[in-house]
């Protein structure tokens, strides 16, 4: 009979997400995407394709924006990670997911978690944005339903806002 | 998506790697993870093992000089892209950044990564070859360079030995007096380019040209000099005629690849148009 292959181990990290602390067992191979959704429970985090091209994956870790699924859960070993859930502070919020309610920014929503993380690292580094800034930092996320347009005009609502509060980054 | 199983080491040191490395014969080195992850979860690339040079605190630093620069391999495209020194003296590196990906590739993916990989429609490999760079590399056996002129072979193949990290990226002081860009067109869906074309010229104060390095992507199986365009321009005077009918046969001999989206016609049409408008930027026309 041949001989199984070798179990390859799992290896233990440590990470904070959403500010709460986590110390878990992991196999080398799992993205980091399946590790939110499957091993913490926090869906919020989509994935939308095979081939790191939509965006609905996006989170914060270490302040950079990131495809969780171009990443695999053991580099993210002591990372601090912002996912979707993280968003709102005491139940208000943040004025990116305002924005696209007021906007009308989604429809099925799919890609909307996706793209209000990466609208939220756009506009900590640009504050003011163009809309063709908007766009063209939102490449990364494809959205099938709204043809961008209030995906664009919530961005702008939320500079607005953040602008009127004096707080660029307000999280 | 989901990858094939391998081991996973975090290399402590450059040192550290290169041992890993010569023990795992199946290893390979994960830096930014924007190419190699996405092959994985395609089962297109199977590693059995992976080392992380990510946290390798020395691969991360960026130090401009007067006589050029020293570029971490594991400097990401932002790092770059935001490093002051750099957009002073080397623009088209920004410039041709902003053209890649979308944003989280630009977070991610490294400049070291994206020569390892070689990658025919990559951008920053012919910015690399105009800006006349090379790359330094350390081995089992120690310490070399690879000029830029000599490390592209073909699709996804180097000069690079599979048991060999390249620690960080060299680039000499462009000429005194200098013009320099890239032009690309994008693939509408990949973000990859279909061509892209950079160049880097010296010239006097009456704009003689006194050196030209100019280099196409996208259009061949790896990033390649467009030499005949250089030859036309040096020692000439920059007029607009001048680049006009250097630029229309930039294509000429060049082995150019056709698929779905663009013809070998389409995009040999692109190297001459998109010579045209980067030699016409760069020589301030
Ligand atoms: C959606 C998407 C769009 C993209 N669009 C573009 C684009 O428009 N233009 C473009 O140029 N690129 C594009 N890329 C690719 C991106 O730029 C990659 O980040 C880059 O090609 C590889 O760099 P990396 O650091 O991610 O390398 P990795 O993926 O980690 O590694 C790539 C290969 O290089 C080897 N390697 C990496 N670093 C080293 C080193 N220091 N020494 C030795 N070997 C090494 C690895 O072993 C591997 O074989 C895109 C990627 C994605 C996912
Ligand atoms: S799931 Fe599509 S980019 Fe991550
Ligand atoms: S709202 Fe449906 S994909 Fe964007």
């Amino acid at each position: 009979m041949a001989e199984a292959p070798a179990k390859i181990e799992t290896q233990r990290i440590t990470l904070t997400v959403n500010g709460q602390e986590h110390a878990e067992e992991v196999e080398p191979r799992m993205l980091l995407v399946h590790f939110l959704r499957d091993q913490l429970g926090l869906t919020g985090t989509h994935v939308g394709c095979d081939t790191s091209q939509c965006g609905a994956c996006v989170v914060d870790v270490n302040g950079k924006t990131t495809k969780s699924c171009t990443m695999f859960a053991v580099q993210a070993d002591g990372a601090e990670i912002t996912t979707i859930e993280g968003l709102a502070s005491e139940g208000a919020y943040h004025p990116v997911q305002e924005g696209f309610w007021e906007m009308h920014g989604l429809q099925c929503g799919y890609c909307t978690p996706g793209m209000i993380m990466s609208s939220v690292a756009l506009l900590k580094r640009n504050p003011h944005p163009s809309e063709q800034e908007i766009r063209h930092e939102l490449e990364g996320n494809i959205c099938r339903c709204t043809g961008y347009q209030n995906i664009v005009r919530a961005v702008q609502y939320a500079a607005d806002k953040m602008g009127e509060s004096g707080a660029a980054s307000a999280d | 998506m989901f990858p094939t199983e391998f081991a996973y080491h975090r290399a402590t040191s450059v040192q550290d790697a290169i041992a890993f490395l010569g023990a795992n014969p199946d290893a390979k080195v994960l830096a930014g993870g924007h190419s190699l992850i996405p092959a994985m979860k395609l089962r297109l690339a199977a590693p059995g093992a992976l080392v992380d040079i990510g946290r390798i605190e020395s691969l991360h630093a960026i130090d401009v000089r007067p006589d050029g620069a020293k570029i971490g391999a594991m400097a990401t495209y932002n790092d770059i892209r935001d490093n002051a020194g750099i957009a002073r003296i080397y623009p088209i590196l920004p410039e041709a950044i902003a053209e890649i990906g979308d944003a989280q590739v630009r977070e991610r993916g490294t400049f070291g990564g994206s020569l390892a990989h070689a990658d025919p429609a990559a951008d920053l490999t012919a910015v690399f070859l105009a800006l006349n760079g090379e790359i330094a590399v350390t081995g089992p056996n120690g310490d070399r360079t690879i000029k830029a002129d000599d490390l592209f072979v073909d699709l996804w193949t180097t000069t690079l030995e599979t048991d060999e990290i390249i620690t960080s990226v060299i680039l000499p002081a462009p000429p005194a007096s200098n013009g320099m860009g890239y032009e690309k067109h994008a693939h509408p869906a990949s973000g990859y380019a279909v061509v892209g074309i950079a160049a880097v010229l010296g010239f006097s104060a009456d704009k003689t040209c006194e050196s030209a390095r100019i280099a196409v992507t996208g259009a061949t199986s790896k990033a390649t000099r467009l030499t005949g365009v250089e030859q036309a321009l040096t020692g000439q005077k920059l007029t607009a005629e001048l680049v006009s009918s250097a630029a229309g046969q930039a294509s000429d001999g060049l082995d150019i690849n056709g698929d779905l989206y663009a013809s070998e016609e389409y995009r040999a049409h692109l190297v001459n148009v998109l010579t045209r408008r980067v030699l016409t930027s760069a020589a301030g026309l």
